[in-house]
């Protein structure tokens, strides 16, 4: 599982690939989280989730642990470029209300 | 008819390894993309709630059976762990034991959304065991099997 971000304008993007699941899910938050802190103040964070190949409901749970984490900082979330997995999950979840798909 | 039995430790490393397996195993069947990724998906969520639930982090088997019949996927999917105390409660969508972690609450609602039939078995301080079916074919016509 991989992730990187980059700052653009006032814009955080986060790209994930790979697979998220239980497994992989502690080390990913870990690193997105201090992404998070390093850019605070920004107005913007954006989930590209083009590379993600697979992800299960524990990816749900990221992402809103993640929202919360951007709302104390008054930052918004948005996702982008789900694939047909990811997106049929994030539908259900209705996610898609608290972060918006670009 | 084609029977396959897993059993693993209840190890997080061991999901990616399960869904994979059954999704090969149900590759003969012909089934999209789509209805594949169905698949992986609620053995991944069945797995996780085995490891994390079920076991609560422990060591325990976990066993995946696996059995076509025609155009039909059957998994059972099983642990020896705690049980759940109630399973109604269980399934209801956003239901979470485990608020405090960020668990999503939405596993068995994927598992009912994405399989054909869905059941749920557990005795407290005995175990639980998942039973799902998927029927293929009736959904795009890409085949997964002649995809690449």
């Amino acid at each position: 599982m991989q992730m990187m971000g980059s700052r653009r304008g006032d814009n955080l993007y986060i790209f994930l690939s790979g697979e998220l699941d239980e497994h992989t899910v502690a080390d990913v938050r870990t690193r997105t989280d201090r992404l998070i802190d390093e850019n605070a103040g920004l107005s913007r964070a954006v989930f590209n989730l083009a590379g993600l190949k697979f992800m299960d409901s524990t990816g749900i749970g990221f992402l809103i642990g993640r929202y919360k984490k951007l709302r104390k900082y008054g930052m918004a979330m948005f996702l982008e470029q789900p694939e047909p997995n990811a997106d049929k999950i994030l539908s259900l979840s209705g996610i898609y209300s608290l972060m918006p798909k670009i | 008819m084609n029977e396959m039995q897993l059993k693993f430790l209840s190890r997080s490393e061991n999901e990616v390894f399960a869904r994979n397996a059954v999704a090969a195993f149900a590759l003969p069947l012909e089934p999209s993309l789509s209805e594949l990724s169905d698949v992986k998906t609620a053995v991944s969520e069945a797995v996780t709630n085995c490891i994390v639930h079920g076991y609560a982090g422990g060591e325990g088997w976990i066993t995946v059976l696996c059995r076509t019949d025609g155009d039909r996927l059957e998994l059972e999917i099983s642990d020896e762990g705690k049980g759940i105390e109630d399973v109604e409660r269980a399934l209801q969508p956003f239901y979470t034991s485990l608020a405090g972690e960020e668990r999503s609450g939405m596993g068995f609602t994927i598992m009912q959304t994405f399989m054909t039939e869905f059941s749920v078995v557990s005795e407290v301080g005995k175990g639980t065991r998942v039973r799902m079916s998927k029927r293929f074919g009736a959904g795009a016509p890409q085949r997964a099997a002649n995809a690449q």
